[in-house]
């Protein structure tokens, strides 16, 4: 029953395509939901569509690595209808969500509802991050068996780390049998001892329990040298620290398995931020230092960090509603994703082709997917967008249901105007 | 403050505060009080006061009032940030009381020291001196004791300036240097 | 809404509207409370014990936390201002009941509270329900988690300077768990915006903070080298819960290394003042010696603790009174 797909050519745009180190202004068409080709419209190709996308850029669809969509379990948050939705009309194409969901990820029967309805909804790929641990429990292995089968491209114990080594080092084991990706935000839950903000003087002062610094490095060198030993392939999820970057840049030169990313806030935000408790500004890994930030804007740039994910966490309203160390931690991240990453161009922190790599092909490459490249034959996961518009963050510009964001009112680069899937158009903007 | 004009000088003043330490020496012999207790308030009543209690050689020291504490229109402007301590040395109870002020309007600044003397305790009687009986009145309170009774516009502002020398100066609107009757202005 | 502790404290005419942190006040307004303050010290020895300023304002003493001491002297200031107060042990009722905080604070302003004062275990508690508050309600912290405690610091300021007279050139040393204490955290900020030339904190490495020098004080380690030649010893008050564990090994070590006796204050200067925030661990934090000695002002502490509720109380109600005409107008 299935409509065959349209065939596209996008007109005239900017295409930046760093997988294949390409940077030009020239067509694109689609066939059949494939990328067919660039440049010159080939022989006895009659488009059915046609965007003109002069004066705009056209990049590969978006991966975001990790987002909690809240659904099943927290519906009141927010839904996968609504955060695919939103993640189309932001140029986003493909979203890895976590497994701490109620209940976990920890069953293909879970994986499948999920898929079930993201493809019912239409708007996104959805690839789910299986539980490393049974109920994220971590003590029992999850059947990571089952879970590839069912669909799950990685496995990960999300906000709770493991603490007991010997069972990080069985899981990482057990997933490297399977050729599964383990995914570690590394916490030393000990060092982390409830805290609720980074350790130093903006902590001090306020009088919020701190998170050192060690916490990351610790659980970063502990996990390099299980990686090491068990010989699996681990990435490192929402590094805080500049120190941690430095160590990813050791590990690279090394030439260790090891990936890693960063959430786009920390790239912006600093302890400074959370003068007057500004529960949105509550986030975990915590807010660092000023150095701390630059270390990992350098470590992005230099592509020691190779992805740049939003961390989306969507909240309704009253998870934010109480005293700071109360709330629920996590920022609504989808909405400001690509333009906050188009932020640091402005800044000079790199340049495009670099921080639409970190979108793109980074995390395509982390999971080893054909995808985040216009390469003929691949997916036509496309974005297209308007670099010249400018936009001030506020309630009604968030479209994901969480309007959680420490970044109301800033002012953000780029606006979406078409997001393309497998070829089909699931997002263009009705102009007035 | 510019368009304030002087309305009398030092010497004026002082043998206003003469001519008011008479009237008060006539009226306590006739009310047959024999150790009065001397309120300033503050701060112009307090630097009459000083002056009245010398000339009168009373034998208890003199006690001041600040009313801040006491005002009707704390909650349209505020706490005085320039507050200080009543002081009122001996105790109130059965006492005969002369309270001093500089310049009587509304009434309001002396029906709040009235208040605050009864919180001391509960004196045998109180007379008031100001040294300036002006009209604007709006309580039921009049002076037994006064220098001066000037006719003045409402808009017009009387103002002891002091401590040295003293003064009276007539302004449009003054600001807040005393704890005058200017507090009704204010408001 | 994240306003800076500055702008969400004082109207455009530098008049207190909440009072939550010593942070962001200049010396001028904390002056201004110390003298407020010495207005209201006679009160309390007058037969009527009472002055009419608050006269039907009602205060809610919103306590989350249990301190039967701090809010009976806030309860006392409120009354002295004449002001009705409402005793709220939220920690035993509403949030048992899942209530949160914000709808403890709707509904209690509905009951037209004029002004809150707030306990809370939490850092930031006060900006928060301060944040919340209607207009015209003003909020007072009476202590939040480990951020600030700003009126038992201003009470400590006015014990100082009465005893002390000025602030320029003093040496002050705080000595005991700063890292739990909203106590220290403000007196550290009131010390050096009055001006003292230095304050010291004497504590293990384990319950001072992180980067406790960036709170602009000098760390010392060894409490006979850190009393010397003070003005003022401030004792912090160790949680029995603290004595045992990772952060201490026992009340017997601490206090043979950071306690105060006789033989250590002979090392401050000889008109050395000794404070403590009370309730005090004797033989734990201090010996009874001291405590009960000469240079203790302990006493004095909490008597004047009244006379500061009660300028804050009425600085930031007559604020807040103002405000609510204004928008009446």
């Amino acid at each position: 029953m299935k409509k065959k797909k349209k065939d596209i050519t996008i007109r005239n745009g900017r295409v930046v395509d760093p997988g294949n180190g390409i940077d030009e202004v020239t067509d694109l068409h689609i066939s059949g939901g494939k990328v067919l080709a660039l440049g010159q419209t080939p022989e006895n190709f009659e488009p059915q569509l046609e965007i003109d996308a002069t004066d705009q850029i056209v990049c590969p669809g978006l991966i975001d690595l990790t987002v909690n969509l809240r659904e099943p379990g927290n519906e009141h948050k927010a839904t996968i209808a609504s955060e695919t939705a939103c993640a189309a009309r932001n140029g986003i194409t493909t979203l890895c969500c976590t497994p701490d969901t109620l209940p976990v990820i920890d069953t293909p029967a879970v994986v499948g509802q999920i898929r079930h309805k993201a493809r019912k909804a239409g708007y996104c790929r959805l690839l789910p991050q299986g539980a490393l641990t049974k109920n994220l429990d971590g003590s029992h292995l999850s059947e990571m068996a089952a879970l590839k089968a069912a669909g799950c491209i990685a496995v990960t114990n999300c906000y709770t780390p493991l603490a007991n080594t010997l069972v990080q080092r069985r899981a990482m084991e057990y997933a490297s049998t399977f050729n599964l990706l383990t995914i570690i935000r590394p916490e030393d839950q000990h060092l982390c001892n409830n805290g609720c903000a980074h350790e130093g003087k903006v902590a001090d002062r306020l009088g919020l329990p701190g998170i050192p610094e060690a916490a990351e490095t610790v659980a970063v060198a502990r996990d390099l040298a299980l990686a090491e030993t068990t010989g699996a392939v681990i990435h490192f999820h929402a590094l805080s620290s500049a120190s941690a970057a430095r160590t990813m840049a050791w590990a690279k030169r090394e030439g260790r398995k090891v990936s890693a990313d960063v959430a786009i806030h920390q790239l912006h935000l600093t302890e400074l931020d959370l003068e007057g408790f500004d529960s949105n500004r509550h986030v975990r890994p915590p807010l660092r230092t000023d150095s701390d930030r630059d270390g990992l804007r350098k470590a992005v740039a230099e592509n020691v960090i190779q992805a740049i994910c939003s961390d989306h966490q969507p909240h309704e309203a009253d998870a934010k509603s109480s005293p700071f160390p109360d709330t629920e931690p996590g920022i609504s991240g989808l909405d400001t994703l690509l333009p906050l990453t188009l932020k640091l161009v402005e800044q000079g922190v790199m340049d495009l082709s670099s921080a639409i790599a970190r979108l793109t092909c980074g995390p395509a490459d982390i999971l080893g997917l054909p995808l985040g490249r216009l390469t003929p034959g691949y997916a036509a996961d496309i974005c297209i967008y308007d670099p010249n518009r400018q936009w001030h963050v506020s309630a009604e510009q968030i479209h994901s249901a969480g309007k959680n964001t420490p970044f109301t009112d800033w002012e953000m680069p780029g606006r979406v105007t078409h997001t393309l899937l497998k070829g089909r158009l699931v997002f263009h903007e009705e102009r007035l | 403050m510019s368009d304030n004009t002087t309305f009398m000088q030092a010497d004026g003043v002082e043998s206003l505060i003469d001519v008011m330490a008479g009237k008060i020496w006539t009226l306590i012999n006739d009310k047959e009080i024999t150790e009065p207790l001397m309120v300033g308030i503050r701060t112009g009543g307090v630097w009459l006061a000083e002056r009245l209690h010398q000339e009168l050689g009373l034998r208890d020291p003199l006690g001041t009032l600040d009313i801040s504490f006491y005002r009707d229109d704390f909650t349209r402007i505020g706490m005085n940030p320039e507050v200080h301590p009543s002081d009122l040395p001996i105790p109130v109870d059965d006492r005969h009381i002369i309270l001093v002020d500089d310049v009587l309007h509304t009434g309001r600044t002396i029906r709040a020291a009235l208040n605050e003397i009864f919180d001391y305790g509960r004196p045998a009687s109180i007379t008031l001196a100001t040294l300036v009986d002006r009209s604007g009145r709006e309580l039921p309170i009049q002076p037994d004791v006064t220098g001066l009774h000037p006719s003045l516009d409402p808009d017009q502002h009387i103002t002891l300036i002091g401590p040295e020398p003293l003064g009276l100066i007539l302004g449009a609107k003054t600001n807040r240097t005393s704890r005058g009757d200017e507090q009704d202005k204010d408001a | 809404m994240s306003l800076s502790n500055k702008a969400l404290q004082l109207d455009d005419e530098q008049r207190l509207l909440h009072f939550l942190t010593i942070d962001g006040l200049d010396r001028s307004i904390l002056t201004e409370i110390l003298d407020t303050a010495e207005g209201f010290t006679g009160v309390s020895e007058r037969t009527i014990k009472k002055v009419p300023l608050c006269r039907g304002k009602v205060v809610a003493n919103l306590f989350f936390e249990n301190s039967t001491r701090t809010r009976t002297t806030f309860e006392l200031a409120a009354k002295r201002l004449s002001a009705d107060v409402l005793n709220l042990n939220i920690s035993a009722s509403a949030t048992s009941k899942g209530e949160t905080l914000l709808d403890t604070l709707r509904n209690l302003e509905a009951m037209h509270v004029d002004m809150f004062i707030a306990r809370h275990a939490t850092s930031g508690a006060a900006h928060f329900i301060a944040q919340h508050a209607d207009r015209g309600v003003g909020v007072i912290n009476a202590g939040d988690g480990r951020h600030a405690h700003p009126t038992q610091a201003m009470l400590d300021m006015f014990t100082i300077r009465r005893h002390k007279g000025e602030f320029v050139g003093l040496r002050v040393a705080i000595v005991g768990d700063i890292l739990h204490s909203r106590v220290a955290r403000s007196q550290i900020l009131a010390l050096n915006t009055l001006g003292v030339s230095e304050v010291r904190v004497v504590a293990p490495q384990t319950l001072l903070p992180s980067d406790a020098r960036s709170l602009g004080v000098h760390v010392y380690h060894d409490f006979d080298e850190g009393i010397r030649d003070v003005d003022v010893i401030i004792m912090l008050r160790l949680q029995k819960e603290r004595m045992r564990g990772a952060m201490l090994p026992s009340e017997h070590e601490y206090f043979s290394l950071y306690g105060l006796t006789e033989r250590r204050l002979a090392l401050a200067k000889p008109d050395a003042i000794v404070m403590h925030p009370g309730p005090i661990n004797r033989g734990v934090e201090m010996d009874s010696k001291v405590a009960d000695g000469s240079k203790s002002v302990i006493l004095q502490q909490v008597s004047y603790g009244i006379a500061i509720r009660m300028a804050i109380i009425s600085m930031v109600i007559g604020t807040q009174n103002q405000r609510t005409q204004e928008v009446a107008v």
